[in-house]
C-alpha cells in the first residue's frame, strides 16, 4: 500500500443543496512521494430505473434495459500533473453544485425499483507501472424546500367489519371497533408522522397494531406502466390486547435516504403510503390505507 | 563482717519526708498547666481556619474543651482528609450550580431496590432465552427478492447479530439464566470496544426483546433488573462515545447546551436515534429510546422535555398490563435521573396506569395465569416493585394536594388493593398515618381473593412505624389491623405482618398491648413448631419490644415474654436473642437492682448463654458472653441485706461455673461486698459482721483454686489477703498470703499474652514487688517464726527455677531490703485500722531487729557472690546496673554511719562505674541528690562519702 486517496466533505451529514457549493478536502497518504497525473474530481448524479421480475414479461420489448437517466456530471481538475511529497497532504477543493441546461435535480432516494444516487469522485491518474487511484463518496441532495404552505390536511378513520372491502363473508367478521385519525397526510418528510389510534371495541384480542410504510415506485411512459408497492418499515405500536378506550399514539420517524419528497416526472413517480395493521389474535389481519404526500419545508 | 547488733537500717521520718518532698512540687499548679495543652490548642485553631465546609465534628467544639491531641495533630495535616475537603468543596459548588429539584439523599435509589427484587422474584421452572439473531427469513416479505443485496443487508442489519444464526436456550435453570444475561451484557461491552456499533445494539435489542416475555411470570421482575442493567451499561456508552466526540480540543462542561456540541457528534447522535426508531416491535424501541434518553442532550435542548411524555404515551401500546407497568417504571426511572424536574410525565405516567389499570383483571391475564398455574395474589405482587418504584418517583417532594388527588383516584378504581399497597408503600409516611383510619376503611372494602390484605397491613404498619397517627385514632387502627393479622392462617405471612405491627404497638402502648400481641404470636406460631421458620422475625420482635422498653421489671412482669423468649429453640438463635435481652439491660438499666423477677429472668437468661459455652466456643464468643453476664452481676444489689448478695453470688458461681471472668469478677463483687460492711460498720466488726466478712473470705479462699490463669489467681489471693486484713480476719489474711506463696513456684517461665509466648519474668517481678508492700502490714504468725512469710516468700523465690541468663532472682533481693528496712522503723509508714501490725506486736523489740539485720546481710551477701559471678566481659553492664541498684537502695534505707555499710556503698558505686557501662546523667543526678540530703543535720555524714564517690569522667 503506497498510497492511499481519500476524499472528506466538510459537512458532517453530507447533505447539500441545488446550487450550493461542496467544500472538502481530498487527503493522500503515502510514505514516500507519488508520481501523479493529474487529480480530478467528477460530481455524477443518475437515477436508475429497474423493473421487477413480475413486469418483466409485459413490458419486455420495450423496458428490458432501461438506461440509467443522468441529472448531472461535471468535472473540474484539484491538481495538475506532477508530484505530491510522503506523509499525509490535503489538498481543499470546492465543487459548485450546478445543473446545466433545464435539468433538474431530484433528491436522494434508496428505493427498489427507483434509485436517485450523487457521488463525487476522486481520480488520480498515475503514470505506467502504477494503479490510477480512486475514490467515491455518496453524498446527498435535499431538493429546494417548498415555498408555499403545507397544508397538513388531517384525516380522521372508523374501521369497523362494514368499512372493510374485500372481504369474503362478513358475517363471520368479529365485531370490532376502531378509531382514530392520523394528525396529518401531507407530511413534513422531517417531521414524524403523527396520530392517535383508539380500540373501542373487539370481541376479539388484539395481538398487534403496526404502521407500514410503503413507497409506491412508477416506472414507465405513455406506452404502459409498471407500478409495485414495497414495504420500507414496519413499526409495531401496540402489542397485546391493549387497553380499550385509551388513545395509543401513531408515531413513526421517516427513514432517511429511503424516503425523499413525493415525486413524480414523466418517466417514474415515487409515492408514499402508510398502512395501519390490525392483527388479530387468530391471525386475521385489517390494513387501513393512507396515501401520503411527502414534501420538505 | 558484724552486722549482728544494732539497728542498720537509717531511722525514717515519714511524715516529716514527705512534708519536705511537698513543699517541692506545690509550686506547680496542675490546674493551668499541662505539657500537651498548649501545642495542641494552638495547633487545632490555626488548623480549624483553613478546614471549612468539612464535616469533621470537631470544628464545631468550643475551645474551652480540650481537644484530644491526637486528632487535633492529624486533623488537616492529614493530606488525604485535605484533599477529600477539596473535592467536596468541588462537589458542593457543583451542586450549587444544579438545579434545586435535583434528587436528594431522601430518594431511595434504585440500587438499593435491584438487590431486593432479584433475591425475592425467583423461580425453579426452567427458563428459555430466544435470541433471534438469524436473518430473519420468514418474516422477510415478498418482495425482497428483488431487492438489492446492498439494500437488503441495510434493511435486515438490525435484526441480525452474526449471519444465520438463531441462537435459542432452552431449560436453563434461574442461575444458567442470570449467567447467560451477564454474558450478554459482557459481549456488549466487548462489541463496543472492538468498535463493532452496529452488533451492540443489536443485542440491546434482542435482550429488551425478551422483557416482552411473560412466560414464567414469577421471575419476570427479576428479569426486568437484569435485562435494564445491560440497558444501561448501552445508554452509558453511546452517551460516553458521543461525549468523548465533543471533547476535542476540550471537554465540554457539565452544564453544556446543544449549541456546544459539533456537528459530527450531532450526526452520530442522530444516527443512534433514526437507527432506533426504525426498530420494528415496540417493546425493544421503548427500551432502547429511553436507555439513550440522556444523549437527546446533544441534539437539542428540549428534546428530553418532549421525548419523555412520548415515550409515556407509547407504553399505552403494551398490552400486558405487567410489561407495561414495568415499563413505566423504567421510564421513571431513567426520567428521575436525567430530568428529575419533568413531575408532568411521572404523574402521567401513573394516571395511564390507573387507566389501564382493569386490565390486570382482563381475560388474557387470566388465561396466562390458569396456563402458567400461578395463583392471582402471588401474580399481583409481581407488580409491587414496579408500582412502589413509580409512586415513589411521584411521591418525592411532591404537594400533599397532589398526594391526596392520587389516593382519591385509587379509591375509585375497584380492586385497587394493589395499589392501595403501593400507596401506603411509596407515599410519606407521614401522609400515610394521619390517613390511617381511612386507609383501614380502604383496605376493608378491598376484594379478599385478589391481593392478600396482609400484605395491605403490613405496608400500612410499614408507614405506621415511621410516623405518627393521631393519637386518638391509635387504639381503634391497632385493634382494626390485629384483628385482621390474626385471622392469617399462614404461619408466615403471620409473622411477616405481626413482626411489622409490633414496632407501632411499642410505640404508642404499654406492656398490656403488648403483652396480649405477645399472647397471639405465641399461638399462631406454636403449633406445628412454625416458629422454626420464622426466627429472623421473632428474632425482631424481640429487638423492637427492646428498643421500646428499657424497663426490665414491666418487661418480665410481662406474662407472655418469657414464653415467648422460649419459642427460640435453636441454641444458636437463643444465645443471640438472650444476648440482644443482655446487651439492651446493660445498656439502659441505670441503677442496680434486687428485683426477683428480674434477677431470675436475666439468671435464666445469662444461663442460657452460659450453656452455650463449650469446648469449641471460641475465646471472641466467650469473652463477649463473659461481658454480658459480668454486666449483669455488676447491676445486682441487694443493698443492705449484704448476706443475699453473698448467697446471690454463691448461686452465680455455681451457674457460671465454665467461664472464668465471671468466676473472678465474683470474687472481686464478693471482696467489695466485704469491704462494703466494713465502711457500714466503721471499720470494727459486730460478731455477726465478723463472721459474715469470714464467710466472704473463705468464698473467696474456695473460688480462687478454679480459676486456671496463674497470675489472676496470685492476684485475686493477694487482693483477697489484703481485704480479709482490712476486716481483721488475721488467720483468712494469712492462709491466702501462704496460699498465694505456695501458689509461686508453679508459675511457669512464659505465659501466653494476646496469643504470643512471653516470658513471665516481669510479671513475676511486679506481683512480687506488690506482695512485698503488702507484707509489711501483715502480722506475724504467733506459732510461727518471725517474718516467716517473708522468709516463705524468699525461699521460694531462692528455689524457683528462674531463667538462667537472669538477675531476677537478686532483683528480688534488693527489692526485699526496703521492706525490711521499713519493718525495723519504730513507727511503720502505713497500718491498717484495728490491726497490730508488727511494729506493735514486738514494739521494736532488739531481737526482732536483729533478726531483720541478719535477713538483709544474708541478702546483701546473696547479691554480692552474684555479683562475683558477673565478672565476665559479656555480662559486665548487668554487674554495673546491678551493683547500682543495691546502692542506691543502701543510700535510701541504710543507715550510711556504719563504717561497713558506707565502705560497702562506695565499693558498689565504684563497680557500678568500673566498666564505664553507668549513665553519666543519673550519676550525676545521684550526686546531686545525696548534696541535697548532705544538708539535713541527720544526714551530714553522708558529705563526707560523697568526697569518696568519684565520677568516671572526672577520673
Amino acid at each position: 500500500m503506497s498510497a492511499v486517496l481519500d476524499l472528506k466533505l466538510k459537512r458532517a451529514n453530507k447533505v447539500y443543496h441545488e446550487g450550493e457549493v461542496l467544500a472538502g478536502v481530498v487527503v493522500i497518504t503515502g510514505k514516500e512521494a507519488i508520481q501523479h497525473q493529474g487529480i480530478s474530481l467528477t460530481m455524477e448524479g443518475f437515477v436508475n430505473l429497474q423493473l421487477s421480475s413480475k413486469s418483466v414479461g409485459v413490458f419486455e420489448a420495450f423496458y428490458n434495459s432501461v438506461k440509467p437517466i443522468q441529472l448531472i456530471n461535471s468535472n473540474i481538475e484539484v491538481a495538475k500533473p506532477g508530484k505530491v511529497p510522503g506523509g499525509k497532504t490535503e489538498i481543499p477543493f470546492e465543487f459548485p453544485l450546478q445543473v446545466k441546461g433545464n435539468k433538474v435535480l431530484y433528491e436522494t432516494y434508496h428505493g427498489v425499483f427507483v434509485n436517485i444516487q450523487y457521488t463525487l469522485r476522486c481520480d488520480m491518474r498515475r503514470p505506467l507501472l502504477a494503479k490510477d487511484l480512486s475514490k467515491t463518496c455518496e453524498f446527498m441532495l435535499h431538493c429546494q424546500p417548498q415555498k408555499s404552505k403545507v397544508q397538513p390536511s388531517p384525516v380522521d378513520f372508523i374501521i369497523t367489519p362494514e368499512t372493510l372491502q374485500n372481504v369474503r363473508e362478513r358475517s363471520v367478521l368479529p365485531k370490532f371497533l376502531i378509531r382514530g385519525h392520523l394528525d396529518a397526510t401531507n407530511c413534513v418528510i422531517t417531521q414524524p408522522l403523527t396520530g392517535e389510534l383508539v380500540v373501542e371495541s373487539s370481541e376479539v384480542a388484539i395481538k398487534s397494531i403496526e404502521l407500514q410504510l410503503v413507497r409506491v415506485e412508477t416506472c414507465g411512459c405513455a406506452e404502459g406502466y409498471a407500478r409495485d408497492a414495497t414495504e420500507i418499515q414496519n413499526i409495531q405500536i401496540a402489542e397485546g390486547d391493549v387497553s380499550h378506550g385509551l388513545p395509543i399514539p401513531i408515531y413513526m420517524v421517516f427513514p432517511r435516504l429511503f424516503t425523499c419528497a413525493t415525486l413524480e416526472t414523466t418517466n417514474f413517480k415515487v409515492e408514499f403510503e402508510v398502512n395501519v395493521v390490525i392483527v388479530f389474535h387468530d391471525d386475521h389481519l385489517i390494513t387501513e390505507n393512507f396515501p401520503l404526500k411527502l414534501c420538505r419545508v | 563482717k558484724d552486722f549482728y547488733c544494732g539497728r542498720h537500717s537509717r531511722v525514717r521520718h515519714y511524715e516529716a519526708e514527705l512534708r519536705s518532698c511537698r513543699a517541692a512540687v506545690a509550686s506547680v499548679d496542675f490546674g493551668d498547666y499541662h505539657p500537651l495543652k498548649p501545642i495542641t490548642v494552638l495547633d487545632s485553631r490555626s488548623r480549624r481556619g483553613g478546614r471549612k465546609g468539612s464535616t469533621s465534628s470537631s470544628s464545631s467544639s468550643s475551645s474551652s474543651v480540650a481537644p484530644d491531641p491526637l486528632s487535633s495533630l492529624l486533623e488537616g495535616t492529614d493530606p488525604l482528609s485535605l484533599f477529600a475537603a477539596a473535592a467536596e468543596a468541588a462537589e458542593l459548588g457543583r451542586r450549587r450550580r444544579e438545579r434545586e429539584e435535583e434528587v436528594g439523599l431522601d430518594f431511595e435509589p434504585w440500587a438499593a431496590k435491584r438487590g431486593e427484587i432479584l433475591a425475592r422474584f425467583t423461580t425453579t421452572e426452567k427458563l428459555s432465552i430466544n435470541l433471534f439473531m438469524g436473518s430473519d427469513k420468514s418474516k422477510a416479505s415478498s418482495p425482497s427478492s428483488a431487492v438489492s443485496e446492498k439494500v437488503r443487508t441495510r434493511l435486515e442489519e438490525l435484526d441480525d447479530l452474526e449471519e444465520g444464526s438463531q441462537r435459542e436456550m432452552m431449560n436453563l435453570s434461574q442461575q444458567d439464566y442470570v449467567n447467560r444475561i451477564e454474558d450478554l451484557n459482557q459481549s456488549l461491552k466487548e462489541a463496543w470496544s472492538s468498535d463493532q456499533k452496529v452488533k451492540a445494539l443489536k443485542i440491546v435489542i434482542q435482550c429488551s426483546k425478551l422483557l416482552s416475555d411473560t412466560s414464567v411470570i414469577q421471575f419476570y421482575p427479576s428479569k426486568f433488573v437484569l435485562i435494564t442493567d445491560i440497558l444501561d451499561t448501552f445508554g452509558q456508552l453511546v452517551y460516553d462515545r458521543i461525549w468523548s466526540m465533543c471533547s476535542d480540543p476540550h471537554s465540554l462542561p457539565d452544564t453544556f447546551s446543544a449549541e456546544d456540541v459539533n456537528d459530527t457528534a450531532k450526526e452520530t447522535c442522530l444516527n443512534w436515534f433514526f437507527k432506533i426508531a426504525s426498530i420494528r416491535e415496540l417493546i425493544p424501541r421503548l427500551y432502547v429510546e429511553a436507555a439513550i434518553l440522556k444523549c437527546n442532550r446533544f441534539l437539542n435542548n428540549s428534546g428530553i422535555q418532549e421525548t419523555v411524555p412520548r415515550l409515556t404515551a407509547m407504553v399505552r401500546g403494551i398490552g400486558d398490563p405487567l410489561v407495561a407497568v414495568y415499563a413505566r417504571a423504567y421510564l421513571c426511572r431513567v426520567g428521575m435521573e436525567v430530568t428529575p424536574h419533568l413531575k408532568d410525565s411521572l404523574n402521567k405516567n401513573f394516571f395511564d396506569l390507573l387507566a389501564s389499570f382493569r386490565q390486570i383483571h382482563g381475560d388474557a391475564v387470566q388465561n396466562q395465569l390458569v396456563l402458567q398455574r400461578v395463583e392471582v395474589p402471588v401474580y399481583l405482587t409481581l407488580y409491587s416493585p414496579a408500582i412502589h418504584w413509580i409512586l415513589q418517583c411521584v411521591a418525592y417532594r411532591a404537594s400533599d394536594v397532589l398526594l391526596t388527588e392520587m389516593m382519591e383516584r385509587c379509591k375509585k378504581l375497584g380492586n385497587n388493593a394493589l395499589l392501595l399497597n403501593s400507596v401506603m408503600w411509596a407515599f410519606r409516611a407521614e401522609f400515610v398515618a394521619a390517613r390511617a383510619t381511612d386507609f383501614i376503611s380502604m383496605i376493608k372494602d378491598c376484594d379478599e381473593t385478589g391481593f392478600p390484605k396482609h400484605l395491605l397491613f403490613g405496608s400500612l404498619g410499614r408507614s405506621l412505624a415511621c410516623a405518627d397517627p393521631p393519637e386518638s385514632e391509635r387504639l381503634p387502627i391497632l385493634n382494626e389491623a390485629w384483628k385482621v393479622i390474626t385471622k392469617v392462617r399462614n404461619a408466615q405471612d403471620y409473622i411477616t405482618c405481626a413482626e411489622i405491627w409490633v414496632e407501632f404497638t411499642c410505640r404508642h402502648f404499654t406492656k398490656r398491648e403488648v403483652n396480649t400481641v405477645l399472647a397471639d404470636i405465641i399461638k399462631h406460631m406454636t403449633p406445628d413448631r412454625a416458629f422454626e421458620d420464622a426466627y429472623t422475625e421473632l428474632h425482631s420482635v424481640m429487638m423492637k419490644i427492646l428498643t421500646y422498653f428499657h424497663n426490665f421489671s414491666v418487661l418480665f412482669s410481662m406474662e407472655k415474654f418469657l414464653p415467648f423468649l422460649d419459642m427460640f429453640q435453636k441454641d444458636s438463635v437463643r444465645v443471640e436473642v438472650c444476648k440482644s435481652i443482655m446487651e439492651v439491660f446493660i445498656k439502659h438499666q441505670q441503677e442496680s437492682t434486687r428485683d426477683p423477677v428480674i434477677l431470675n429472668a436475666l439468671l435464666h437468661v445469662c444461663k442460657t448463654m452460659h450453656d452455650s459455652v463449650n469446648a469449641l466456643t471460641v475465646e471472641d464468643e466467650k469473652r463477649s458472653v463473659s461481658l454480658l453476664i459480668n454486666g449483669f452481676i455488676r447491676m445486682v444489689s441487694f443493698g443492705r441485706d449484704f448476706e443475699q448478695q453473698l448467697s446471690f453470688c454463691v448461686e452465680a458461681r455455681a451457674t457460671f461455673c465454665n467461664l472464668e471472668p465471671v468466676i473472678i469478677q465474683l470474687i472481686h463483687t464478693v471482696n467489695q461486698l466485704a469491704i462494703e460492711t466494713r465502711r457500714v460498720m466503721g471499720g470494727s466488726h459486730s460478731r455477726k459482721t465478723a463472721a459474715f466478712v469470714r464467710a466472704c473470705a473463705a468464698y473467696c479462699f474456695i473460688t480462687i483454686p478454679s480459676i486456671s490463669n496463674i497470675f489472676s489467681r496470685l492476684h485475686l489471693y493477694l487482693l483477697s489477703g489484703k481485704v480479709a486484713l482490712a476486716n481483721q480476719c488475721l488467720s483468712q489474711a494469712d492462709a491466702f498470703m501462704k496460699a498465694a506463696v505456695s501458689v509461686l513456684p508453679e508459675v511457669p517461665r512464659t505465659i501466653v499474652v494476646e496469643g504470643k509466648q512471653r516470658s513471665s519474668e516481669s510479671f513475676l517481678l511486679e506481683f512480687i514487688s506488690s506482695f512485698l508492700s503488702t507484707l509489711l502490714v501483715v502480722p506475724d504468725h504467733p506459732e510461727q517464726g518471725v517474718l516467716y512469710l517473708v522468709r516463705g516468700l524468699l525461699n521460694m523465690v531462692q528455689d524457683y527455677t528462674w531463667e538462667d541468663s537472669s538477675d531476677a532472682k537478686v532483683r528480688v533481693y534488693i527489692s526485699a531490703l526496703p521492706l525490711l528496712a521499713a519493718m525495723s522503723q519504730e513507727s511503720y509508714l502505713y497500718t491498717i485500722l484495728n490491726v497490730d501490725s508488727n511494729e506493735t506486736l514486738y514494739g521494736g523489740d532488739p531481737k526482732f531487729v536483729a533478726e531483720i539485720s541478719r535477713l538483709c546481710e544474708t541478702l546483701i551477701g546473696q547479691v554480692l557472690d552474684h555479683l562475683k559471678t558477673l565478672g565476665r566481659e559479656e555480662v559486665m553492664h548487668r554487674q554495673g546496673s546491678l551493683a547500682f541498684s543495691l546502692f542506691s537502695c543502701l543510700l535510701a534505707h541504710a543507715d550510711l554511719r556504719n563504717n561497713k555499710l558506707n565502705q560497702l556503698a562506695v565499693n558498689l558505686w565504684n563497680l557500678s562505674h568500673k566498666n564505664g557501662q553507668c549513665d553519666t546523667r543519673i550519676s550525676v543526678r545521684t550526686l546531686e541528690h545525696i548534696k541535697s540530703q548532705a544538708q539535713h543535720s541527720e544526714l551530714s555524714h553522708l558529705s563526707d562519702m560523697l568526697l569518696r564517690l568519684s565520677l568516671q569522667s572526672r577520673a
